[in-house]
């Protein structure tokens, strides 16, 4: 599982804004290592999530990104230069200088009937946010 | 005909026979109501068992699916999680995933929640001026899922005359039922 990131903060009235492009190359598999999808597989619910700690709060966790995988789709993932689906701001002003944020892959299995299980992919990407604001560039 | 046999084995019954019914229809429901409580205890949560009630999570979830819930106290709540919640002074359960979180030191916990079909997040389904969700609002998590099952409480709800003749053949079956 490998991302790679490019980001700025933006200012905003009273929180930081992130703002964050990825790539995403991963495989879906199970506990025995093969292709996640099998007879009990309706669908899975993929999000990718930022998870980073500050001043306010000892834990934040915010979703940048999901994709719902239906049976059929094809399971290896080969995204390039997404932007975030969701806006990225903090409770807060933790992100400026937050060398800390970890963005990891996980998904959620609907099965056609039975437990709903959520895995955390392995692999995980460290961003660090700027020092500063950026005020000009357009996203 | 039937229905004829049956008048007749109620006009037969003596009174012995018939209060044995009763007390059997009665310990039925009171077998149901404790496996309900006992539910309720084990899993922590006020409704362990939830029907579906819109098409807000499709399509992993439709209208008449049934989720089984867990709502231990130490159980952390975090993003990706599907949390079914009451929005303060509503009676009605909402089944949505949890897409933030910021949680203090101490363990108090504000999260937002987003219904994976709806383009917005719930912040509209909020009280007015609320813009968070907490611990307090949390009926249970979502562990597993039936599909289908939960339609029967939708057309109950919604077509009570099926629901009375439901009530009215089980009723019947169970006054009227030998043990040979």
């Amino acid at each position: 599982l490998r991302k790679n990131v490019e980001d700025f903060t933006g200012p905003r009235e009273r929180s930081d804004l992130g703002f964050v492009t990825f790539d995403i190359t991963a495989d879906i598999l199970n506990g025995k290592n093969a292709f996640i999808f099998d007879w009990n597989v309706k669908q899975l619910f993929l999000y990718l999530s930022a998870e980073y700690s500050t001043k306010n709060n000892a834990l934040n966790q915010v979703v940048l990104w999901d994709k719902i995988m239906l049976r059929g789709d094809n399971p290896r993932l080969f995204l390039k230069d997404m932007k975030s689906k969701y806006f990225f701001f903090d409770d807060g002003n933790g992100l400026k200088g937050n060398r800390n944020v970890t963005l990891t892959l996980s998904w959620n299995v609907v099965p056609n009937a039975g437990i709903l299980p959520l895995v955390t992919g392995s692999g995980h990407v460290s961003v660090p946010f700027p020092d500063t604001y950026e005020t000009t560039k357009s996203y | 005909g039937s229905a004829m046999d049956l008048f007749g084995d109620l006009r037969r019954m003596n009174k012995r026979q018939l209060y044995y019914q009763v007390l059997n229809f009665a310990m039925i429901v009171s077998s149901a109501l404790m496996i309900w409580k006992g539910l309720i205890v084990i899993t922590g949560s006020e409704s362990p068992i939830v029907v579906v009630l819109s098409g807000s999570m499709e399509p992993a979830f439709h209208r008449g699916d049934l989720l089984f819930l867990t709502n231990f106290h130490d159980d952390p709540i975090r993003a990706g999680e599907i949390v079914v919640f009451k929005v303060e002074g509503r009676d009605i359960p909402i089944v949505h995933r949890v897409i933030k979180i910021h949680e203090k030191e101490n363990g108090n916990i504000k999260f937002l929640t987003k219904g994976d079909n709806n383009e917005v997040d719930d912040r509209g389904l909020y009280k007015e001026g609320q813009n968070w969700l907490e611990k307090k609002d949390v009926v249970g998590r979502a562990r597993g899922f039936l599909p289908y099952v939960g339609m029967v409480t939708i057309i109950m709800n919604d077509y009570p005359k099926f629901k009375y003749a439901l009530l009215a053949v089980m009723g019947a079956y169970v006054l009227l039922k030998r043990e040979s």
